[in-house]
């Protein structure tokens, strides 16, 4: 049993705007794993987030959830999920507490010592009665990964998580990380900055650009020459 | 194990933050009432003082007046929930999304809606419009406005993704609004004039209910067809 992956994904292929940003993707995240999709700006990171957690359509290839399409365990799947976008889901005119209090209790049965007690782990003690506009661009980010400390899901995906963050937000975030695959988790994360974590499997997009973009390479360096 | 959420309880904890926002961002809330009061103010001004003239027209400027201000607020319904990634965060959720949308719906209904209802009768005595009138204002005005905003959240939806959706807004639902028009003035004429009113505020119930358990399906697709972008 312990062999079946948590997700899977077979020759997984994405268009937009009739542009093939990736293809054939073969790829198994297992618990345990840390997954940092690398790429340049443009290149799919975010729509392959997207496309991970449903948001997106894909047009080619499959994902499995512990060996069952996803749309057949959707339910499941995104019961076990978490997602933090690069949009932090925190309203300008709500507290911080009542901010963390709304999304965590989208997901699960939490209570107010500890929605208190996440904003203490990131750093937000004092901040709680802060209204979302007066709130930094970090501030807010932390209120959103304040969330992983109070989730149950077993699978992260993590839409550039580090941006915002100074490097000691960073530090906690990363042990936050190791803590959660060391309990049989998964984080699956977006990033530019080269990660300090020591275990991490790397995913390029580079290595899954379509053919024919090679070919248009090749005829370019051709024309030039 | 993962814990459920019951569907009440994502309910009750959408609805009260809704809630809670409006009460916090007055301004909005009062921006339609305030319309409503302005342009019904300007009427006895701009048409004739007249109060024979006044009350003929009473129920029909009453109920347009309150249709514009609520098209006025419908733009903002799911536009913050969009812009700062909570819509999200609400469409991952594994239950499904015909609840949460329900309560959105239903808060936009107590901080837009209601309040429109129940100044209405105040301006009907500015409006001249006869006592007998004032009941079926506020009844049909209670289900009209209930049905407007279910309403109006299938095209709040489908424009929540466009950068200036407001037009395209209007023009999607004005059509679908025409029915509630005709059936809630009807019911104010018909009850001025002394004729039956009832069989007109039940066509509006019906509109109501069958509003209550459509749009939000509508809304729900709409919704996710936005965020897929």
């Amino acid at each position: 049993m312990s062999i079946v992956p948590l997700l899977e994904l077979q020759q997984l292929q994405c268009v937009r705007d009739e542009r093939v940003l990736f293809t054939g993707i073969d790829y198994m995240i297992n618990s345990g794993d840390i997954v940092q999709i690398e790429g340049p700006n443009g290149s799919g990171k975010t729509t392959l987030l997207r496309t991970l957690i449903q948001l997106f359509p894909h047009d080619e290839g499959q994902m499995l959830w512990q060996g069952h399409p996803v749309s057949h365990v959707r339910y499941d799947f995104l019961s076990d999920l978490l997602f933090i976008g690069h949009l932090p889901g925190v309203k300008k005119t709500l507290t911080s507490r009542e901010n963390l209090n709304f999304l965590a209790n989208l997901q699960g049965y939490y209570t107010a010592e500890q929605v208190d007690e996440a904003l203490v782990q990131v750093g937000l003690y004092g901040y709680e009665e802060v209204i979302g506009y007066q709130l930094s661009a970090g501030q807010s980010r932390r209120i959103a990964l304040a969330r992983l400390y109070l989730t149950q899901a077993r699978l992260w995906i993590l839409d550039e998580p580090y941006t915002a963050l100074d490097a000691q937000g960073i530090g906690k975030l990363e042990m936050l990380f190791i803590q959660h695959v060391e309990q049989g988790g998964a984080v699956i994360f977006t990033s530019h900055q080269p990660s300090n974590l020591s275990n991490v499997k790397r995913l390029s997009l580079l290595d899954y650009r379509p053919q024919a973009s090679h070919y248009e390479m090749q005829e370019e360096g051709v024309d030039d020459y | 194990m993962i814990t459920e959420v019951s569907l009440f309880r994502t309910f009750l904890v959408v609805l009260q933050c809704d809630l809670v926002i409006g009460f916090r961002q007055r301004g909005d809330m009062l921006n339609p009432v305030v319309f409503f009061l302005m342009v019904v103010t300007m009427m006895p001004l701009g048409i004739t003082p007249q109060a024979n003239t006044l009350a003929g027209l009473a129920p029909g400027l009453l109920w347009v007046v309150a249709l514009l201000a609520c098209l006025l607020s419908l733009n903002s319904l799911f536009r913050a929930d969009f812009e700062d990634g909570s819509l999200e965060q609400l469409i991952l959720r594994p239950q499904s999304l015909y609840f949460v949308v329900i309560a959105k719906v239903i808060a936009h209904w107590l901080t837009i809606g209601l309040p429109l209802t129940l100044v209405a009768p105040l301006l009907g005595i500015l409006l001249s419009l006869p006592a007998e009138g004032v009941v079926p204002l506020w009844l049909s005005l209670l289900l009209g406005t209930m049905t407007l905003s279910l309403i109006g959240g299938i095209g709040a939806a489908l424009t929540v993704s466009l950068s200036k959706g407001g037009l395209l807004l209007s023009l999607i639902i004005m059509p679908l609004y025409v029915p509630v028009l005709i059936f809630g003035a009807s019911s104010v004429r018909f009850a001025v004039e002394g004729l039956p009113y009832l069989g007109t505020l039940a066509v509006l119930g019906t509109f109501c209910a069958l509003a209550l358990i459509l749009a939000p399906l509508a809304t729900v697709g709409a919704l996710k067809m936005s965020v897929q972008e």
